[in-house]
């Protein structure tokens, strides 16, 4: 990925609602150094929610509808724990 | 120099509610309207709020205007101008039904009006009992809000400039505001934008204190920026605590909690809310249980390394009642605290909220210094302070601050527009100038702070120093602090100098708009030596002449804190209201 991707990406994981904000950090810093092209391009894209949605599906409120996001989300709650 | 110049008729800074309101005021005029934002619109801060929108539309109980007036007034403890507060609550019922009408989903009463619910502070008949004055898009009112005045801008054809950040203001030699600096973060190229109208919408700055509830973009941009340009910050001594926060990470522990039976203790295990408030104890009120707090850590008697937080612990609570009455706190602190609060206690402090104070404007948006409008500037929303919330805002007035402002300091910049010279003016070139030399400076700069040690630093002495209850001698310390701290910020450097979304660069581009908004704090709060709202000193007295603290005789008035040699100056509240007579002076007490 071209660094202007992947610093988009870093500067699209601060969000609107502090708890996202706290949980991309730990994510950007721990996992997102190990991510594949394809992975980061998904994270890229889960990027594009609308926050209370992004923060209802990362806290496991509610199952994100969209199959093809729902292994990226998994993987941020992962690196919450 | 040859920096490119973008031309407007109005250029607006920030697209929460505020900025979005104003902007489609000027679009639908047809007048050509530029919107930056460091965001992506609909990610500003005020997707947050879930509370509602306040106004007096009375579909469930009669209300009316003048008590949702008497009631901000109050819960500003006196220090609202009562025109500006007017002027708001009789507008309120307007711009709600009109976001109604853009498309905003609120919920609705089975006869299709808009549902409303009670919210602390609301009272019906100038304070005799609760009324139902809020209104919501379920939890998501903010959210809501930004969609459908996002939908609505683009359909009037409002020039957006998504991740673009703002620098510095420009203005000309009679001071005159004529646009801003802005930097393109993927290009780190810098624009100037210039136009006939200028607006600040950038939201607050709750990012000073080291716990706060803000997310991480609430940076104070415009009132850096502001001050930088010589314009004093108004009322900055007056922020919005809550009680519990989760320690280090500012989320929110609702007072639900103590409710269920959480009791906070000390680093001795004390239940030491019993010495405070005997009867009530945990549940005594928000005030109580924060000076509470803040006392114990002064003493000594905080926890954790740096002994800096106290504890809320539900150990002692059936972990049954836990995981089914308190499923989203336990989540909250095993996430943001790495604590299991059926094992361990939470730990704890008081967290900033909001901020009452700001840019100094009057109710029609105008920014006001020495008494005269500065010509072609404007702000709206928590950046600016008109002033309704005075020093205390009740739940629910912010987000139709954003409407009544928004749209008011809109329509100014309309009629200024129309009565403005065809043809820009030439630019004035210091200001520009004065802000690419910033960034070079931090392009150059080496052997230097590191932003994260600054900021930290920064957010450490405004929360010891002057968080939500004040001690006077921790003040003054404060101050000489705080200035330490600066002299830090005037070297921070970063190691990325890169041009492409370069995130440090942009952090420290934030931290120099900060740590403007911490010293007018930290001094604002210093020098005003009464209670008021959410302004509590230890030194000033309950007495009968001072109930509260509050000290009427010497400090009915706003303070106005200048950058330049850290001035304070002070002007009257405006006790007269528009149409009705004065609210009169009162011991607020709920
Ligand atoms: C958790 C929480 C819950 C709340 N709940 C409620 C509630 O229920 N009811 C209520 O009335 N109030 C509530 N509030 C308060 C309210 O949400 C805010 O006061 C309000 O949303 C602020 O709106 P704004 O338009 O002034 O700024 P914001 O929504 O913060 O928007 C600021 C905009 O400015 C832009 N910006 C900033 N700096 C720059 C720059 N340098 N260059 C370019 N763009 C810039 C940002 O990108 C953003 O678009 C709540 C606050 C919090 C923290």
């Amino acid at each position: 990925m071209e660094e202007v991707e992947l610093k988009r990406i870093l500067w699209r994981s601060r969000r609107g609602l502090l708890e996202l904000d706290l949980q991309l950090e730990r994510f950007v810093a721990e996992v997102l150094p190990t991510l594949s092209e394809a992975e980061l391009a998904l994270y890229g894209d889960v990027l594009l929610l609308p926050d209370q949605d992004f923060l209802a599906y990362v806290n496991g409120a509610v199952a994100c509808p969209n199959a093809r996001l729902v292994p990226m989300i998994e993987r941020i709650r992962a690196a919450q724990r | 120099m040859s920096v490119p110049v973008r031309k407007f008729d109005a250029v607006i800074v920030g697209a929460g509610g505020a900025g979005l309101r104003a902007a489609l005021q000027l679009s639908e005029a047809g007048l050509k309207t530029a919107v930056l934002s460091k965001v992506f619109p609909t990610r500003s801060h005020t997707v947050a709020a879930q509370g509602g929108v306040s106004a007096s539309l009375g579909n469930s109980e009669p209300d009316h205007w003048h008590w949702h007036m008497y009631d901000t007034v109050k819960g500003s403890d006196w220090l609202g101008d009562q025109d500006a507060i007017e002027f708001m609550c009789r507008e309120a019922p307007n711009v709600v039904v009109e976001l109604e009408h853009f498309g905003m989903p609120f919920d609705r009463n089975a006869d299709g009006s808009i549902y409303q619910r009670p919210f602390g502070g609301h009272m019906s008949n100038f304070g005799e009992k609760p009324v139902r004055r809020a209104c919501a898009a379920a939890d998501r009112t903010g959210h809501a809000m930004l969609h459908a005045l996002y939908q609505r801008n683009v359909r009037a054809n409002t020039q957006f400039f998504v991740e673009w950040m703002a620098l510095d203001l420009v203005r000309d030699e009679q001071g005159n505001v004529q646009g801003v600096v802005a930097m393109e973060m993927e290009t780190s190229e810098v624009y100037v934008f210039q136009a006939k109208a200028t607006l600040f919408a950038t939201g607050g700055a709750g990012r000073i204190f080291a716990s706060s509830t803000n997310a991480f973009i609430n940076t104070g941009d415009g009132l850096g920026m502001a001050a930088r340009a010589g314009i004093p910050l108004e009322d900055m001594e007056f922020w919005q605590f809550h009680p519990t926060g989760v320690a280090g990470a500012g989320v929110l522990i609702t007072e639900g909690v103590r409710g269920e039976g959480g009791i906070l203790r000390n680093s001795a295990g004390e239940r030491f809310m019993e010495r405070y408030a005997p009867n009530a104890k945990d549940l005594a009120s928000r005030d109580v249980v924060s000076r509470a707090m803040v006392t114990e850590i002064n003493e000594g008697r905080g926890c954790g390394p740096n002994k800096d937080h106290v504890l809320l612990d539900i150990t002692h609570l059936d972990p049954e009642v836990i995981k089914s009455k308190l499923p989203g706190i336990r989540e909250i602190s095993i996430k943001f605290a790495n604590v299991d609060p059926i094992k361990a206690p939470i730990p704890v402090v008081p967290t900033c909220h909001y901020q009452m104070g700001g840019i100094p404007t009057n109710y029609k948006g105008e920014v006001i210094v020495d008494e005269k409008p500065v010509t072609g500037f404007y702000a709206a929303g928590e950046v600016a302070c008109a002033s309704v919330h005075g020093a205390n805002r009740l739940g629910t007035n912010s987000l139709l601050d954003l409407l009544v402002f928004g749209k008011s300091s809109g329509n100014s910049m309309i009629d200024f527009i129309k009565t403005a010279p065809k043809d820009l003016p030439p630019l004035a070139i210091g200001d520009v100038e004065r802000s690419l030399a910033r960034v070079e400076r931090l392009n150059q700069q080496s052997n230097g702070t590191q932003v994260n040690d600054a900021r930290a630093a920064m957010q450490a002495t405004m929360q010891k120093h002057c968080g939500v209850f004040r001690f006077k001698d921790m003040l003054a310390e404060g101050v000489a602090k705080i200035l330490e701290v600066e002299k830090m910020v005037k070297t921070i450097e970063i190691a990325d100098k890169s041009r492409t979304f370069n995130t440090a660069r942009l952090e420290a581009l934030e931290l120099e708009n900060l740590i403007e908004v911490a010293k007018a704090t930290m001094i604002s709060a210093d020098a005003r030596t009464e209670s008021r709202g959410a302004h509590v000193r230890d030194d000033a007295e309950d007495t009968p002449e001072r109930p509260n603290g509050r000290d009427d005789q010497n400090w009915l008035k706003h303070t106005l804190w200048h950058r330049d040699g850290n001035q304070l100056k002070y002007k009257p509240v405006t006790m007269k209201p528009l149409s009705v007579d004065t609210i009169a002076l009162k011991t607020r007490s709920y």
